[in-house]
C-alpha cells in the first residue's frame, strides 16, 4: 500500500495551484480540464451550488453579486482594515454584520467568512489531486506571503481545516519558490527572491548552503500586486468611457467586470508587445476602445512598481548586505513578467534576474518539495532544511499604550520568549496581556493580534504573583501562549480572543457544515475507487483472454464474461455509481473459475497463498486484486 | 581563540557544564546523552542551559563564527520540527522546544555586542541603556530615558546636537543647506568609525575575559576584582557604543527626511 501522499498547495490571489513530489521532481497537478491553474474564483450558480474556478469565471460578468475574487485580500482582516479594499474591489459585506464580528460577505443570498470561500478553493485542489492520484488526499502544506501576520496565518490555516486537510505547515511562498529554485543547487548562495503576485508582494534574502535553506531577511507589503496595475488602468477607463460615451458604468457590476477582463488581457500583451488595443464591449452594446503603447503604461505604473523599492531596501539593510553580496535574484509571481517589474528588479540587484522557472508555477512546486521533506520522502530532499524567520515583531501592550517587543523581526523560528508579570490589585485573578505585531512605538499604530486572559491565578497580594507567561511562535509563524504562576507553580487558563479570526468552536462548526460537501467528496471518492477498480478488472481480463486458461472455459462461461465485459465497459462513464458497482461484481462472478484455473496453472505450489497481485496477474495501484475475491487465498 | 573539543565526538555536543544532565537517551538507553542521541537520533528532552553551554562552549567571548555556524545547521538537521515531523506528539514538542532554543542561542552568541550582554546578563549585571525597568518607568512617566553622555564625546555631541537642530528646522521651513548636510554626513562617518574603534577595544577586553577563565578552569583561584574590572570595563564600551548608535539613528533620521 503506498503511503499517502502530502501535496503542496499555493493558495493563490488571482491562481491556485496544487502539487507533489514525483519520484525526484515536483509536478503541478492539473484539474479536469487539463489546466495547471484554477483561477481563484468562487461563485453560486442558478441552483444556489458552490462553482470554482474557471467556471466561475463567467460568473463574474454575468452576476456579479453571486461571484466573488481576491478573497485572500481579506483573509484574516477586520471591517476597519479593508476599508480601502472595499472602494476598489466590489467586495460585498453581510448586512447584519455587527463590530468585532469576523468579516463575511454576500454571495446571492449566502454570505460567507474569507475563510469558508477559501475552503471551496482549497476543495477544489484536494479534489483534483485525489482524481490524479486515484486515493484519498487528508495532509497538506499551504503556501501564505511571508509578510502576512499572524491572523492571516491563522485563517490560512482555517480554510484548510474547514476543506478538509491537516495543514502540516504554512511556507512562506518566497521560501517556497526558493526551494523549486535551489533543489538541484549544491553551491553556497545568498539568493534574493522578488515575489510580486495578484495582491501581495514579498521580498525575502536567503542563504543557500548544502540543502539548508536559511532565510536572513524579510520584508513585504500584503496590499501590493497585480490587482492594484488592473484597477489603474480600470480607472482609466471607467473615466474615458464617461468622457467619450457619456456613460458612467461605475454602478454596474457587469459593465466593471467586463472591463477588468478586458484590462487584463491589455496588460498582458503589453508585456510582450509595445503597443495594444484595449477594447471593450459593454453590455449593452456600445464599444470603447483606446490604443495604449507600453510607454503610456509604464509611466501609469510606475508608482505601484515603486512600492517594492522601501521593502527591498528595508530587506537587504536588515540582512546588512548589498546589492553585489547577492548572487542571484529570482522572480516569482505573474506580475513579474511586466518589463518594467524586470528592469526595477535589474536595478535594485545589480544583475539580471533569473527567470528560468514558471512564475506562476514556483510557489507550488516548492510547497511540494517541502510536503516532500515533512513526509521524510526522497533522496532528493534528504539533506534540505528550511530555517525560516518571523516577518513582524511581536509585542505586548504596556501601560501607557507603548509596545514592549518581546520577539523582533527576521527571528529563526520557531522562537520563544518568556516575560514576567504581576497584579496591581490584591486578590487579582486575571490578569490581560494584548500582544501586538508590527514595528511601530505605540499598540495602536500595530496589528492587534490577540487577547489573552489569564485566568486562575491564587489570589495574593498585589505584586506578589510571578505570572511567567511563555511566547512561542511555532514553525507556521503562529503564536501560541501559555503561562503559570510561578509561586504556586499552577497553570493559569488562558482564553484566546483572536482580533480578527475565527474560534476554534467557529471552525468546527463551519467543518461539520462543509460535511454536505464531504458528501460530495465522498460520493467522488466512490466513483473514482470504483472506476479504477473497473478498469483493474478489464485490464486483468484481457490478459485472461490470452491465456490458456481462457480456452478451458466452457462457450456458456465466455459469452456470459463477454456480454459482462460490455455492460461494464458502457455503465463506467456514466455517473451512476450503483451501476457501477452492480457490473463490477457481476463481472467478478462471472470470472471467478477463470481465476481459479489461472492459479491452477501456474507451476509451483508457491503461489498458493498469494493473491492475485503478487502472482502478477492484475494491475492497479491500491485496488483489490482483479478478478477472483480473497477466497482464493487459502 | 579555542572551542571546547569533545573527544571522538561524531555529532557534538555533550553539555559542557558542572550539572550533569541527562545519563542515557529514552529511547535506546545509550550512554552520554545531548540534544540528540548520538546512537539512535532521537531528540532529547529540553533542559535550561546557558547558551555557551548549549553549544558545548566555555564563556568565552572569543569563538570561531564560522565553527558555530556549523554547529547550528548542524543541529538543526537533527532538531528541527521539520525533521521530526513524523515522531510522537512528545518528541515533536521537544523538538519544537529545543529548536526554539538553539535559534535563540545561536542569535545571541553570534553577535559580537549581544554576546557580550549576554555574558555580562550571566554574570548578574544590568546595563543601564538596555534595563527593561528604565524602559517601562520611562513608558509610564512619559519622560525620556535618562542618557548618559559619555564625558569624552561631550563636546562633539553638543556639536552635533546643535547641527542637527539646525538641519531639522531647514528641513522644516523647506530650505536647502547642502554645506551643512555635508558637515552631516562626515560628522556620520566619524562616528561610524568611532563605533567601530570601540569594537577594537572591546576585543582587547574579551582578550582580557577569556584569560581569566582559562586560569579558572587550569585550577587557579582568581580575585572577585579582576573579574569585575574586566566586566566594568565591558559595560562602559557597551554604554558608549549605544549611546552613539542611538545618535547616529538620529542623524540618519533628519538626512532622510
Amino acid at each position: 500500500m503506498a503511503t499517502e501522499r502530502i501535496i503542496g498547495i499555493d493558495l493563490g490571489t488571482t491562481n491556485s495551484l496544487v502539487a507533489y513530489m514525483e519520484n525526484d521532481r515536483p509536478v503541478v497537478i492539473p484539474g479536469e480540464d487539463g489546466s495547471n491553474l484554477v483561477p481563484s474564483v468562487v461563485a453560486l450558480d442558478e441552483r444556489d451550488q458552490i462553482v470554482v474556478g474557471t467556471p466561475a469565471r463567467k460568473y463574474l460578468i454575468g452576476t456579479p453579486e453571486r461571484a466573488v475574487y481576491s478573497v485572500k485580500r481579506l483573509m484574516g482582516r477586520g471591517v476597519e482594515d479593508i476599508q480601502d479594499e472595499l472602494k476598489l474591489f466590489p467586495f460585498r459585506l453581510a448586512d447584519d454584520l455587527a463590530p468585532g464580528e469576523v468579516l463575511r460577505i454576500k454571495l446571492g443570498n449566502k454570505t460567507y467568512t474569507p475563510p469558508e470561500i477559501s475552503a471551496f478553493i482549497v476543495r477544489q485542489l484536494k479534489r483534483n489531486a485525489e482524481r490524479y492520484f486515484g486515493a484519498p488526499v487528508t495532509k497538506a502544506v499551504i503556501t501564505v506571503p511571508a509578510y502576512f501576520n499572524d491572523a492571516q496565518r491563522q485563517a490560512t490555516k482555517d480554510a484548510g481545516r474547514i476543506a478538509g486537510l491537516e495543514v502540516l505547515r504554512l511556507v512562506n511562498e518566497p521560501t517556497a519558490a526558493s526551494l523549486a529554485y535551489g533543489l538541484d543547487k549544491k553551491e553556497t548562495a545568498t539568493v534574493a527572491v522578488y515575489d510580486l503576485g495578484g495582491g501581495t508582494f514579498d521580498i525575502s534574502i536567503l542563504k543557500l548552503h548544502e540543502g539548508i535553506f536559511e532565510v536572513i531577511a524579510t520584508n513585504g507589503d500584503t496590499h501590493l500586486g497585480g490587482d492594484d496595475i488592473d484597477n489603474l488602468l480600470i480607472a482609466i477607463a471607467l473615466d474615458d468611457i464617461q468622457g467619450d460615451l457619456g456613460v458612467d458604468v461605475r454602478r454596474s457590476g457587469e459593465a466593471v467586470q467586463t472591463i477588468r477582463k478586458a484590462v487584463i488581457d491589455t496588460k498582458i500583451a503589453l508585456s510582450s508587445q509595445d503597443e495594444t488595443t484595449l477594447d471593450i464591449e459593454l453590455p449593452g452594446g456600445k464599444r470603447y476602445q483606446r490604443v495604449i503603447t507600453r510607454e503610456q503604461y509604464e509611466q501609469l505604473i510606475r508608482p505601484v512598481i515603486d512600492r517594492t523599492v522601501g521593502p527591498v531596501r528595508q530587506a537587504m539593510k536588515d540582512a546588512t548586505l548589498t546589492a553585489k553580496q547577492i548572487d542571484e535574484a529570482v522572480l516569482v509571481g505573474g506580475s513579474t513578467r511586466i518589463p518594467l517589474v524586470r528592469k526595477l528588479v535589474e536595478d535594485q540587484f545589480e544583475r539580471t534576474p533569473h527567470a528560468d522557472l514558471n512564475p506562476d508555477e514556483v510557489v507550488a512546486l516548492g510547497a511540494a518539495v517541502q510536503a516532500d521533506i515533512l513526509g521524510g520522502g526522497s533522496e532528493v530532499t534528504k539533506e534540505m532544511l528550511l530555517l525560516d524567520v518571523t516577518p513582524l515583531s511581536l509585542g505586548i501592550e504596556s501601560l501607557g499604550g507603548g509596545v514592549v517587543k518581546i520577539i523582533h523581526r527576521n527571528s529563526t523560528i520557531p522562537e520563544s520568549a518568556t516575560e514576567h508579570f504581576t497584579t496591581g490589585v490584591e486578590g487579582q485573578t486575571n490578569v490581560a496581556i494584548h500582544v501586538v505585531q508590527g514595528e511601530r512605538e505605540l499598540a495602536k499604530d500595530c496589528r492587534s493580534l490577540a487577547r489573552f486572559d489569564l485566568k486562575g491565578i491564587p489570589p495574593m497580594p498585589a505584586g506578589l504573583p510571578r505570572i511567567e507567561v511563555k511566547f512561542l511562535l511555532d514553525a507556521n509563524g503562529i503564536l501560541h501562549v501559555s503561562a503559570r504562576e510561578a509561586r504556586s507553580g499552577k497553570e493559569a487558563e488562558i482564553e484566546v480572543r483572536p482580533s480578527y479570526g475565527l474560534t476554534d468552536e467557529q471552525v468546527e462548526g463551519m467543518i461539520l457544515e462543509s460535511f454536505d460537501y464531504a458528501e460530495e467528496d465522498f460520493r467522488q471518492r466512490q466513483m473514482i475507487e470504483a472506476r479504477n477498480e473497473a478498469e483493474t478488472i478489464l485490464a486483468a481480463l484481457s490478459k485472461g483472454r490470452r491465456s490458456p486458461a481462457w480456452e478451458q472455459l466452457t462457450s456458456r462461461e465466455r459469452d456470459d464474461i463477454g456480454r459482462l465485459d460490455a455492460t461494464l465497459q458502457a455503465v463506467m462513464p456514466q455517473d451512476d455509481y450503483q451501476a457501477i458497482r452492480t457490473a463490477i461484481d457481476a463481472l467478478n462472478q462471472a470470472t471467478m473459475h477463470l481465476a481459479e484455473l489461472m492459479m491452477d496453472s501456474a507451476v509451483t505450489s508457491a503461489l498458493k497463498g498469494q493473491n492475485m497481485e503478487t502472482a502478477n496477474v492484475g494491475e492497479g495501484p491500491a485496488s483489490p486484486h482483479p478478478i477472483a475475491k480473497a477466497e482464493i487465498e487459502s | 581563540m579555542t572551542t571546547a573539543q569533545q573527544p571522538d565526538n561524531p555529532g557534538l555536543l555533550v553539555l559542557n557544564q558542572p550539572k550533569p544532565v541527562t545519563a542515557t537517551c529514552w529511547s535506546c538507553g545509550a550512554m552520554r546523552a545531548a540534544h540528540y542521541c548520538q546512537e539512535c537520533g532521537k531528540v532529547q528532552p529540553p533542559v535550561p542551559v546557558d547558551y555557551f553551554a548549549f553549544f558545548g562552549l566555555p564563556c568565552k567571548l572569543n569563538l570561531d563564527a564560522a565553527h558555530l555556524e556549523r554547529d547550528f545547521y548542524a543541529l538543526s538537521r537533527k532538531l528541527h520540527p521539520d525533521i521530526n515531523a513524523r515522531a510522537d506528539s512528545h518528541e515533536q514538542e521537544w523538538s519544537l522546544e529545543k529548536t526554539s532554543q538553539l535559534n535563540d542561542a545561536y542569535r545571541t552568541l553570534k553577535d559580537p555586542i549581544s554576546r557580550t550582554e549576554y555574558l555580562l546578563r550571566l554574570q548578574g549585571v544590568q546595563l543601564e541603556e538596555q534595563s527593561k525597568a528604565a524602559t517601562d518607568e520611562a513608558r509610564q512617566t512619559g519622560t525620556a530615558k535618562k542618557q548618559v553622555v559619555p564625558p569624552v564625546l561631550l563636546e562633539e555631541v553638543f556639536e552635533l546636537n546643535m547641527q542637527l537642530e539646525e538641519l531639522r528646522m531647514n528641513k522644516k521651513m523647506g530650505e536647502d543647506d547642502p554645506a551643512l548636510e555635508k558637515d552631516l554626513q562626515a560628522a556620520k562617518q566619524h562616528l561610524i568609525s568611532k563605533q567601530s574603534e570601540m569594537l577594537d577595544e572591546l576585543a582587547l577586553v574579551w582578550n582580557q575575559w577569556d584569560v581569566l577563565v582559562e586560569r579558572t578552569t587550569a585550577g587557579e583561584s582568581i580575585e572577585e576584582t579582576e573579574r569585575k574590572a574586566a566586566r566594568d570595563k565591558m559595560v562602559d564600551i557597551l554604554n558608549r557604543r549605544s549611546y552613539l548608535r542611538n545618535l547616529l539613528r538620529e542623524v540618519d533620521e533628519v538626512l532622510e527626511s
